[in-house]
């Protein structure tokens, strides 16, 4: 394995800084280097960039192993996390963004965490059951399939960058976005789910919800877990569709 | 005055047991307010990946499985060191908490019906599921218990889990603060009166009043530098600012974890949940040592036997030369590609993303690395903190004191919830019974040393040194001399170290400046508490003279339960130079010290009979400050229920 050493390449970092806070301080790029290390990513380049050259770099990690989705960036123009980025995939100039369609915190920092919030509080992001928990009964059973399925849509880490990838996110405030049609996929195919196909047209049977997509579908290239979005937004306007069929016949 | 806010229970800490105990408070009608420092799904909870710990007994190598056995499991791996009254209340609701998490949508895996194959310590093995258990929760095996025991939803079971509570957070319409945090506890005279907390949007501080406060805020593995599986963001606040009331004590600071496999060099966890399903250990010469040293439960031996056999592996010459330190390999290439993308599919990522490689074609490196703080908080079994009335902690936070001087996989997931159910219930009858009661006087006096102390590191200027590298020595001290072998000469080095560092703080000079949160503002603010929780770890370590689970010294090898069987308690009061040890009982005894079953070990012997020990209990925690529980101590440890436990299980007793 390569140790730090003459052969290892200068990286440079070109990072927009803006700190809404400080009266005097403009949207700009501002440019960093750094010698490579073996297996760097962009958890330990961002770190060591704080810590020894500019202590006032503001971004975001928690578990620094892709499963917070914490770090969500725009990565050479793509949004992706940071952390799992290995900077010996990428050339040597390397320019990071925030995530765009999220408020801005500072430099690389973003609000995707008020976003989400107010997304599950809109498509209702829980389990409404059909009768109480029996803390004395066994649990129902539950074909371990559907187990894996509902698990499958489960993954999402709500780390926005799909949102951010999204034609219309950007423009629309108002869309719910990839992942807000991935999280009401996600508790329509739960049976225990007490929702009838009727509530769910309010949500997503407009151009808020399913319709509104233009079907650019780069949310499925940059999802970092691999959520198969496409399926999502097929499942969505099928159920959907029938819903209103539904509506028509009644 | 904005600056001073109210609410009913304020809850430190956005984590699985922060949400579950806001959630019982606020279905029992309180008004709650979350501080989190991260978005609460961002919590270090979602990491889980394994399982979640509860006797269910659903498929064929579970059945007979009991709550009696998980209790024997969890006591004899916190080798005594656990309040066994706890570990009853936790072994008997954890079956509860696992099917509530079912209710409220957490995708369990369940049993497959039929032929399935699994791989057991090293074989493949087919075992027919029975038709009548199809659909049940599935369990898998996880180290240091007698049945399959641990509830999964495939690779990511703490997500599930933190999404599922989190939903019922939102449901419930509980204010949630993220990039949030307490930098103090308001408290007078034994009462805790809420929190001086920080916006880490803006910087600004402010004063959160509330009639029962909780910590919840995880661990403190961050005081090992960058040799953790912990995230950034368990830099251990909640224990720093109980230390710092001077009043409450934190219970065994020198009981620390290490995972067997923290992928190497970058610590991130790899799941037990990989031997459970059959991985090996491998040593520089290929050879699976942990069935030679450990034949009974070879790799699925309690973590701390696990991770001792590795260093000592390691210290032989046989581990793996790496420029950041030698190494050992854990093997899952028989495990098969299919297996790892689905059953096991987080683990593949992490290999894929941060190693680059396929794990059905190659080995994992791994190391010991520092992974769970069994210390925190002490509590009553009720939660609420000795010597501080109003205060409660739960879950990693807490020293509630379940997992003694070792927790076994899978069971902290099960505590948060379990704990979020108890400590939630008597946070809400207490706030139901008393009023706010501290006066503005007493928050302002509280918020304006808060804001003397920003205002000092502010001001300081000169050559001192920079915070981040104080904080890169602690580390480095932590894992090399209060690490997984302990010694008394290298303990008292690093005490001595710690307290030059902790000294150097004063001189350490901030070199940002700028208006809002001020990253490195913000982490100058937590890294004296974190010193302080570094210096009596190591401090307890020096003092304690025997080897007992996680806390293994080499000059004290043996057990000794004539004169350690006891909790070590700490107080440190903010302006005080020293802090103050003291030691009370575990707790009742009702399984008498024995072997483990794992992990060669000796002990000396209790002088006292189980009687004499079990009557001082009571008398010798009330003066360390325990206060009175719901129903007296021992009300539900049912005691001498597991008596014949392993008999009913076909399992022959140790």
């Amino acid at each position: 394995m390569a140790t730090e050493s003459d052969s290892s390449r200068e990286l440079t970092f070109e990072i927009f800084r803006f700190n809404p806070l400080d009266p005097g301080s403009e949207p700009r790029m501002q440019t960093y280097t750094l010698r490579e290390e073996p297996y760097m990513t962009l958890f330990r380049a961002l770190n060591r960039i704080r810590e020894e050259q500019d202590p006032g770099l503001q971004f975001d990690f928690a578990c620094r192993s892709a499963v917070c989705g914490s770090c969500g960036m725009m990565i050479n123009g793509r949004p992706t996390l940071a952390c799992k980025t290995l900077t010996s995939d990428l050339a040597s100039t390397i320019r990071l963004h925030p995530l765009p369609a999220f408020k801005l915190i500072g430099d690389l920092s973003v609000d995707t965490g008020t976003w989400f919030r107010e997304m599950g509080s809109r498509v209702e992001a829980w389990v409404h059951e059909r009768q109480a928990f029996d803390p004395e009964a066994i649990e129902e059973p539950m074909d371990d399939d559907l187990a894996v399925a509902i698990y499958e849509s489960d993954r999402c880490i709500e780390c926005g960058c799909c949102v951010a990838s999204c034609g219309v996110a950007n423009t629309r405030g108002d869309f719910l976005a990839p992942a807000g049609m991935n999280r009401v996929a996600r508790f329509m195919m739960d049976p225990r789910d007490g929702r009838s196909t009727g509530d769910w047209f309010e949500v997503v049977a407009s151009d808020e919800g399913v319709f509104g997509c233009i079907g650019l579908m780069a949310c499925q290239d940059v999802c970092p877990k691999e959520l198969p979005l496409l399926e999502v937004y097929g499942y969505l306007r099928r159920r959907a569709l029938g819903a209103a069929f539904v509506r028509k016949q009644r | 005055m904005d600056k001073i806010e109210t609410t009913d229970v304020l809850v430190i800490g956005g984590g699985l047991a922060g949400e579950r105990c806001a959630m019982e408070a606020a279905a029992l009608g309180q008004r709650v307010t979350i501080l989190s420092l991260v978005p609460p799904r961002r919590s270090h909870s979602c990491a889980a990946q394994g399982g979640m710990q509860a006797a269910l007994g659903n498929c064929v190598k579970a059945a007979g499985d009991s709550t009696d056995l998980h209790f024997l499991d969890t006591v004899r791996g916190s080798d005594w060191g656990a309040d066994q009254e706890v570990a009853r209340i936790f072994a008997d609701n954890a079956p509860v908490a696992v099917r509530e998490l079912a209710h409220f949508g957490v995708p369990w895996t369940r049993v497959r019906p039929g032929r399935n194959v699994y791989h057991i310590k090293g074989q493949q093995v087919a075992i027919d599921e029975p038709a009548e258990k199809a659909g049940l929760i599935m369990h898998r095996d996880f180290g240091g218990t007698a049945k399959w025991r641990a509830c999964y939803a495939a690779a990511g079971t703490g997500h599930a889990a933190l999404y599922a509570i989190d939903g019922e957070v939102l449901r419930l319409g509980i204010e949630v603060r993220d990039r949030a945090e307490a930098l103090a506890l308001i408290h007078a005279d034994g009462r805790c009166h809420g929190a001086v907390t920080r916006c880490l949007r803006t910087g600004q501080v402010g004063v959160i009043l509330a009639k029962a406060t909780v910590i919840a805020t995880g661990g403190f593995g961050r005081i090992y530098g960058r040799y953790t599986t912990n995230a950034t963001i368990n830099e251990g606040t909640g224990a720093a600012i109980a230390l710092a009331t001077g009043v409450v004590p934190l219970g065994n600071m020198e009981a620390v974890q290490f995972h067997p496999t923290g992928l190497w060099p970058s610590g991130i966890l790899v799941t037990e949940g990989c031997r459970g399903d059959g991985g090996y250990l491998l040593n520089r010469e290929m050879e699976r040592f942990m069935v030679e040293l450990e034949p009974a439960k070879q790799e699925l031996a309690s973590r701390d036997v696990v991770s001792r056999h590795m260093m000592g592996q390691i210290r032989d010459g046989k581990g793996v030369d790496h420029p950041g330190g030698p190494h050992l390999w854990l093997d899952l290439r028989h495990l098969g590609e299919e297996h790892l993308t689905t059953k096991l599919r987080e683990v593949y990522e992490i290999c894929r993303d941060f190693l680059g490689i396929k794990p059905w074609e190659e080995l994992i490196p791994v190391r010991p690395t520092q992974h769970y703080s069994m210390g925190g908080v002490r509590v009553n079994k009720d939660g609420e903190a000795y010597g501080m009335r109003g205060l409660y902690a739960a879950g990693e936070a807490a020293c509630w004191d379940m997992h003694g001087f070792n927790r076994l996989g899978g069971n902290s997931l099960a505590e948060t919830l379990v704990a979020g159910r108890i400590v939630g219930a008597r946070v809400a009858e207490f706030a139901a019974d008393h009023q706010i009661e501290a006066d503005t006087g007493l928050a302002l006096a509280f918020l304006q040393e808060t804001e003397l102390t920003i205002d000092a590191w502010l001001a300081r200027t000169g050559q001192g040194p920079n915070v981040y590298d104080i904080r890169d020595a602690m580390g480095e001290i932590m894992m090399g001399k209060v690490g997984i072998f302990r010694q008394g000469d290298e303990l008292q080095a690093a005490v001595n170290e710690l307290r030059a560092l902790h000294d150097s703080l004063d001189q350490a000079v901030l070199r940002c400046r700028e208006p809002g949160a001020n990253p490195e503002l913000s982490f100058a603010l937590r890294l004296k508490g974190m010193l302080r929780l570094a210096l009596v770890a190591a401090m307890g370590a020096l003092a304690r003279e025997e080897s007992r689970g996680a806390h293994s010294r080499i000059d004290f090898p043996a057990r000794d339960d004539r004169n350690c069987l006891s909790r070590t308690l700490v107080r440190w009061g903010h302006s005080e130079d020293e802090p103050m040890f003291s030691y009370e009982p575990v707790g009742l005894l009702d399984l008498p010290p024995g072997d483990r079953g794992y992990g060669k070990a000796s002990h000396v012997d209790m002088e006292l009979s189980i009687e004499q020990y079990n009557d001082s209990v009571l008398t010798r925690q009330q003066e360390q400050g325990r206060l009175a529980t719901q129903e007296p101590m021992g009300a539900s440890l049912r005691e001498g229920a597991w008596h014949d436990a392993e008999a009913r299980a076909g399992l022959t007793g140790t």
